[in-house]
């Protein structure tokens, strides 16, 4: 840790935890191979611990069946940031032994149907909370933490409580989420834990040229961001859906219990077992008390 | 109030002898450099410093400074086993409260006892009390009342918005007058006669005053409170009375009694989370909700809120009326909806689904793997000068450190070591 530099922390030394997903699922029908869009995050990395020496940049991979630490540039060594082959090696050596940890235990697992699998970001995004935290706790002074997101899977809809609890505790630390989605279809997850902390979205249509996007948008740091016109998220949809057919709806009823959303009125409460009394058939179109 | 923490003080040992004089000998230290005050030098270190508090006895009867972060990890332990053992015990919460916060700007208000006053320091804290209420509860409403002269008097309606509540608050800070228990509770229970049939009904009183002057028989009202099921809970910033212990009790609330400033903050804080609920406080119920979307760009509207022309772009399009509102979670103005994100609701889930409590474990020495905390990847055998003591997690047995423990279970909601885990069938 550079707790002897904490006095030289200024507005733009930035704390980066990237958050890499590996999913062998998507990987194995992606456009862009697993080996090319590491050399792009690899030169990603090195491009930001380049740009200012006190920059920390930390790999975190999302698996199927665990995520982990891949990369930790306050441990790389003092050799300095420059050693981009040393770096290249180390950390492409340690992705290899994840995936291959990882997809030993995904085999363990006769849950996880082929194909059908997402990575476990809740879990990745947790950790890499908790790593920032201590980042906060070790001085008053300390870099500008934000974290990036590579997501290529589809959303796990089961981890939906455990990521939007992560992306309220990151809005309460300040913690931008910024993403950029690398598969084929949107992130529903992602835009609203970008839009939630203010980060970037973006989903690069010319993957060959990740590297570019990637150093054009989100290596800039917090403090330059106010001075630079990056691409803004547009319209979120923040609408629920309902629990009973998973349509996206307007309107609905909730249970008063434990906030279920129902599409359409129901006597007793599906998920928590609450019988509900009947009421007016309209609780809330009563004139206004206020009046 | 010096009771508490005036062990340690009352206590030398004969051991203890030769640390309180280097004690001594730092404090005559300081005496020399502070002159031109007030009070007497020893005055000072005794009133202001409250010096005894910060020591404490070890085993041996030796007095030493408080290792601040174990005991606030210990007393973070306490309330936390407390809250799961209430969950284990499957009680429900209250996810929406309707509460009235009663503050009393009686004369007793103005007592300098609280620096700079009580009124101040409680003003102070129900800004922070009432922004981190609507960060656990985004569904929830508050409205604010005073007590002055013996009269009560609404500040605010109630409503959904924190910002309007503090400015409202700030702006009427004044105190004279003798304090009505009864008039406050009678004004409140009228307001909250009107609140749909599936909220909670809570009141919160601030109260500074030793005494309350009542036009009536006070226990009728507060019978009346009970009968109409509003949970009434009071924090004193003077001594314990009984007329307001009775009212908590009668009424399912809880009483307690501020120390000190910061000891208020914290007491006040203690209702910000969802009280378990009893059932048959609030029926069960559900509730119509509308979800707006955001308006299209070359829409041009009138607001219902602020009245100002707005494009659609800026404020949200109630899905029933077509009414634009600036923010959310609100209620329509126009046809009563209560309009709400999706983002709202799981905001209140994590009260729903709590981390399970990790239990404390020493290292074994020899023990394979897991030296580092799961979560910050911190070694756990350094962090701990005399002891290896940490936590692991029941359900993942991954090892935590103090500092992630305090955060998993008080912001992130989450076990860091269940989520990287595929749940097995």
């Amino acid at each position: 840790m550079t707790t002897t530099h904490s006095k030289l922390y200024a507005d733009d030394v930035s704390l980066v935890v990237v958050v890499v997903d590996t999913n062998p699922f998507f990987w194995a029908g992606a456009a862009l191979p697993f080996a090319d869009f590491f050399s792009h995050l690899i030169h990603f990395v090195n491009s930001l611990l380049l740009l200012n020496h006190l920059n920390h940049v930390v790999v975190i991979a999302a698996g199927v069946s665990s995520c982990a630490y891949v990369f930790d540039s306050s441990n790389a060594g003092a050799s300095g940031a420059a050693d981009v082959a040393a770096t290249l090696d180390k950390a492409s050596r340690k992705v290899e032994e994840f995936i291959k940890q990882d997809a030993r235990e995904t085999a363990g697992n006769g849950t996880v149907a082929a194909g059908g699998a997402a990575s476990l970001f809740s879990g990745a995004l947790s950790i890499a909370l908790c790593y920032i935290q201590r980042i906060f706790r070790s001085g008053t002074r300390h870099p500008q933490p934000r974290i990036l997101c590579l997501q290529g899977s589809p959303d796990g809809p089961e981890q939906y409580v455990a990521v939007m609890n992560s992306i309220f505790s990151a809005q309460r630390s300040m913690i931008p989420i910024d993403s950029c989605i690398v598969g084929t279809q949107d992130s529903a997850f992602l835009q609203q834990a970008s839009y939630i902390t203010g980060g970037v979205y973006m989903k690069p249509q010319e993957l060959s040229g990740l590297f570019q996007y990637l150093a054009a948008v989100f290596a800039s740091d917090l403090h330059s961001r106010a001075f630079l016109r990056l691409p803004k998220t547009l319209g979120v949809d923040f609408r629920a859906s309902c629990f009973c057919h998973k349509k996206t709806i307007d309107m609905g009823y909730v249970c008063s219990v434990c906030l279920s959303i129902f599409c359409k009125y129901h006597k007793k409460c599906s998920t928590c077992g609450s019988e509900f009394i009947r009421v007016m058939p309209d609780l809330n179109s009563m004139p206004d008390q206020r009046q | 109030m010096y009771g508490v923490g005036g062990g340690g003080f009352n206590a030398p040992s004969t051991a203890s002898g030769k640390r309180k004089n280097q004690e001594d000998d730092e404090e005559d230290e300081e005496e020399e450099t502070g002159d031109g005050r007030v009070l007497e030098a020893w005055e000072r270190a005794y009133a202001d410093d409250r010096s005894w508090e910060a020591l404490q006895e070890d085993e041996s009867g030796l007095l030493r400074p408080i290792d601040t972060k174990n005991l606030v990890h210990s007393q973070y332990r306490r309330r936390l086993l407390l809250r799961s053992a209430a969950a284990a015990a499957r009680i429900q919460k209250g996810l929406i409260r309707y509460l009235y916060i009663v503050i009393d700007l009686s004369r007793a208000a103005s007592e300098m006892d609280y620096r700079p006053s009580r009124m101040a320091v409680v003003a102070k804290c129900a800004e922070a009390f009432i922004r981190e209420f609507f960060d656990q509860n985004p569904l929830s409403h508050v409205g604010l009342v005073t007590i002055k002269d013996g009269i009560s008097h609404r500040l605010t309606d109630i409503g959904g918005s924190p910002e309007s509540q503090i400015m409202a608050l700030m702006g009427k800070l004044e105190c004279s007058g003798d304090s009505s228990l009864q008039n406050a509770l009678e004004l409140v229970h009228g307001y909250l006669n009107q609140i749909p049939s599936y909220g909670h009904k809570e009141v919160l009183l601030l109260y500074s005053a030793l005494n309350t002057c009542d036009p009536g028989d006070i226990m009728e009202t507060i019978e009346k409170c009970k009968k109409s099921k509003v949970r009434c809970s009071v924090i004193g910033l003077a001594a314990e009375i009984f007329i307001c212990k009775h009212l908590c009790e009668e009424t399912g609330g809880s009483y307690t009694v501020a120390l000190d400033e910061s000891h208020f903050k914290e007491l006040l804080l203690e209702h910000a989370p969802p009280p378990p609920a009893i059932a048959e406080y609030a029926a069960a119920n559900l509730i119509k909700m509308g979800f707006p979307q955001r308006g299209a760009e070359d829409l041009i509207s009138i607001c219902s809120c602020h009245k100002k022309v707005k494009s659609g772009a800026e404020g949200y399009i109630c899905p029933r009326c077509k009414v634009n509102v600036c923010e959310l979670p609100t209620e329509c103005r126009t046809c009563g909806l209560t309009l709400v994100s999706s983002p709202h609701l799981a905001r209140s889930y994590h009260h729903l689904f709590p981390v399970a409590p990790f239990d404390e474990v020493t290292f074994k020495l020899g023990q394979k793997g897991g030296q580092n905390c799961y979560g910050c990847q911190q070694s756990l055998i350094n962090s701990a000068s005399q002891s290896n003591l940490h936590v692991c997690c029941p359900k993942c047995k991954q090892h935590f450190c103090f500092d992630c423990d305090i955060y998993i279970h008080e912001s992130l909601h989450n076990c860091p070591g269940c989520e990287s885990q595929r749940s097995l069938p």
